[in-house]
């Protein structure tokens, strides 16, 4: 791997996460690739829905309920006479952004706990670690529900609460990987000589935890849009007329007799964004560490 | 075998203090965050007066040690409170949809299981080939797929369009067909990705190749040396993927309008039935810690090198 940039610290972070050969790698991962390729069309379509769809996705037509897909409405329309495409469309923008928020949630939690508890052991570890599992005997998906179920539903309360549910996640492997780097002699040696533990912190343990943090981050998505999906489904994610997979999805459900492709284009979307991140993640761990090719 | 008991003993104590915290933890976000729960029980046009007869009715009037000292108390006699919405004792309507849930769970973690393992150990046995393939892209699918999504195609192609089985409900043996294999889609791939690559670090170790050198036939060395050491992390991992299972079970059942717990815990967030909520929390983390103990204690059976005691 290549030697950390003087100049920009963040710049030494990354390179040292991806060196040049670590992106060789990936481009020549198949799987990596379809995953950039499925994500890249999906960001794309959600940016320039207003230039592929003339139609406005919550504007309801009474006329046109429950139509099949047809060449005016290549997907057909909803319950509400709403452009299936185009709510798919314009929806891709709030799934994606609620993954990628509710995920930053759980990095920005549970990366810091995991630096504490692994760098500074003793009882602020064991406190950490303790409530850690509690959360983790809730089940990820329990707890996301009963966040919701308390604080309310709705888009914020959404992300809030589906990002807690994965802040053990990151915490645990954070700490795993602090506890091993602080172990590594150049590490100990730089304590010998009387580096800050926040000089330690930052040129030796961080940039080592990057890599698996970015790993799990990209597998992470697929699991948030699946659990904020799940929340939409049911009623309690993003409230209506806002177009949303999940929520589309739920909806639909009372029409399957009807006119299927209500429920059925919506939950293509949903699988399409979490098999790409699941691609990308799977790519990002092998290329980030050939040893691991193939296993979990 | 006493040591055993006192394995048992201890970890059946770890398992009750989690759960009393997961019943704080509960107890204390129902009562804590934003939101007077009296007032959402009682609705947007209730009066003041109703709002705090329901206040009294549920306690919440007071002070918050008193009503914590009440909820354990309750909780160690196995009393979870009285549902908001039907007055009926929390335990009593949990106790009657828990066989269904327990039921689901288990023929989707069979099913899983008899799937998943059979599938991940050939693509192991085949590595490359185009059966390890087919099996790749089933578990890319079995884990990205969304499982109502998956109910609702289930239904569209096995209810509506072939009439086989039925969409809803849980009315005779047919009816848990659907919802079963809805629900094991995930655990199948899940099992068959941990199976494939724990049994694929097995196979490259040195007794492997010895077995196969002395001339094991390839079916032997495959069932009975590499599975055999390839199950207890597969196991351990069947264990923890139950939470997953659990919180699938919640949407499946809303899908089936199976008549378990999940679908329980999903109309009582509807109607802001608070200790139902609670209660319901409560019983899922249990059964999540209870599995997960039966687990460890079957990792003994399985690996000879684990003893107890």
């Amino acid at each position: 791997m290549a030697s950390p940039a003087p100049a920009a610290r963040s710049e030494g972070v990354l390179r040292r996460a991806f060196g040049g050969e670590t992106l060789k790698r990936l481009r020549r991962n198949p799987s990596a690739v379809a995953g950039v390729v499925i994500l890249l069309l999906l960001v794309l379509a959600a940016i320039f829905a207003p230039w592929l769809t003339p139609y406005d996705p919550t504007r309801q037509s009474l006329a046109d309920v429950l139509q099949h897909p047809s060449r005016q409405h290549l997907l057909g329309t909803d319950q509400l006479g709403r452009d299936l495409l185009a709510r798919i469309l314009y929806g891709g923008r709030l799934t994606l952004f609620i993954g990628a928020f509710a995920v930053a949630v759980g990095i920005v939690a549970g990366v810091p706990l995991g630096i504490v508890s692994g760098f500074y052991r003793g009882a602020t570890d064991m406190i950490i670690q303790r409530v850690m599992d509690l959360m983790l005997a809730f089940t990820s998906f329990l707890l996301a529900l009963t966040l919701v179920s308390l604080l309310g539903v709705g888009l914020t309360n959404v992300i809030v609460a589906v990002g807690i549910s994965t802040i053990p996640r990151f915490a645990r492997l954070v700490r795993a990987s602090v506890l091993t780097i602080r172990e590594i002699s150049y590490v100990e040696a730089s304590r010998a000589l009387g580096a800050a533990d926040r000089r330690v912190l930052w040129r030796h343990v961080l940039p080592n935890a990057v890599a698996p943090v970015i790993v799990q981050a990209t597998l992470s998505m697929g699991g948030t849009i699946l659990a904020a999906a799940g929340l939409g489904f049911l009623g309690l994610g993003v409230q209506p007329p806002t177009a949303e997979w999940g929520a589309m999805l739920g909806q639909g459900r009372n029409y399957i007799f009807s006119n299927p492709a209500v429920s059925t284009f919506p939950g293509i979307a949903i699988f399409l964004a979490v098999m790409g991140f699941n691609l990308l993640g799977d790519g990002l761990r092998d290329a980030l560490d050939p040893q691991l090719r193939g296993s979990r | 075998m006493s040591g055993f008991l006192g394995y048992l003993l201890q970890r059946l104590i770890g398992v009750m203090v989690t759960i009393l915290f997961v019943a704080i933890t509960i107890f204390l976000m129902v009562r804590i965050l934003p939101g007077d729960p009296a007032r959402v029980i009682a609705g947007v046009l209730a009066s003041d007066q109703d709002v705090a007869r329901i206040r009294t009715q549920l306690g919440l009037d007071q002070p918050l040690w008193t009503q914590a000292g009440i909820f354990l108390d309750d909780l160690a006699h196995g009393n979870l409170g009285i549902s908001a919405r039907t007055s009926d004792p929390v335990t009593q309507e949990i106790l009657a949809r828990l066989p269904y849930t327990a039921l689901l769970a288990v023929v989707s973690l069979a099913v899983a299981i008899a799937v998943g393992l059979p599938l991940g150990a050939l693509a192991a046995a085949r590595a490359g080939s185009l059966a390890d393939l087919a099996v790749s892209a089933l578990v890319l699918f079995g884990i990205s797929m969304p499982v109502y999504w998956l109910g609702l195609m289930l239904i569209i192609l096995f209810s509506i369009q072939l009439r086989w089985l039925p969409a809803a409900g849980a009315s005779g043996p047919l009816s848990i067909i659907l919802p079963a294999f809805t629900l094991a889609a995930f655990s199948v791939a899940f099992i068959a990705r941990i199976t494939r690559s724990s049994m694929l670090e097995v196979l490259r170790q040195d007794y492997v190749r010895t077995a196969r050198a002395k001339g094991t036939p390839a079916r032997g060395v495959l069932w009975r040396h590499a599975l055999r050491n390839a199950l207890p992390p597969i196991v351990t991992i069947i264990g923890l993927q139950f939470g997953e299972l659990l919180g699938g079970a919640i949407l499946t059942e809303t899908v089936f309008g199976w008549p378990g717990m999940g679908r329980l815990l999903v109309d009582s967030i509807f109607s802001r039935d608070y200790p139902m909520v609670q209660g319901l929390v409560i019983v899922f983390a249990l059964m999540f810690a209870l599995v997960n103990l039966a687990v460890d204690l079957l990792y003994e059976r399985i690996d000879p090198r684990v003893r107890y005691g």
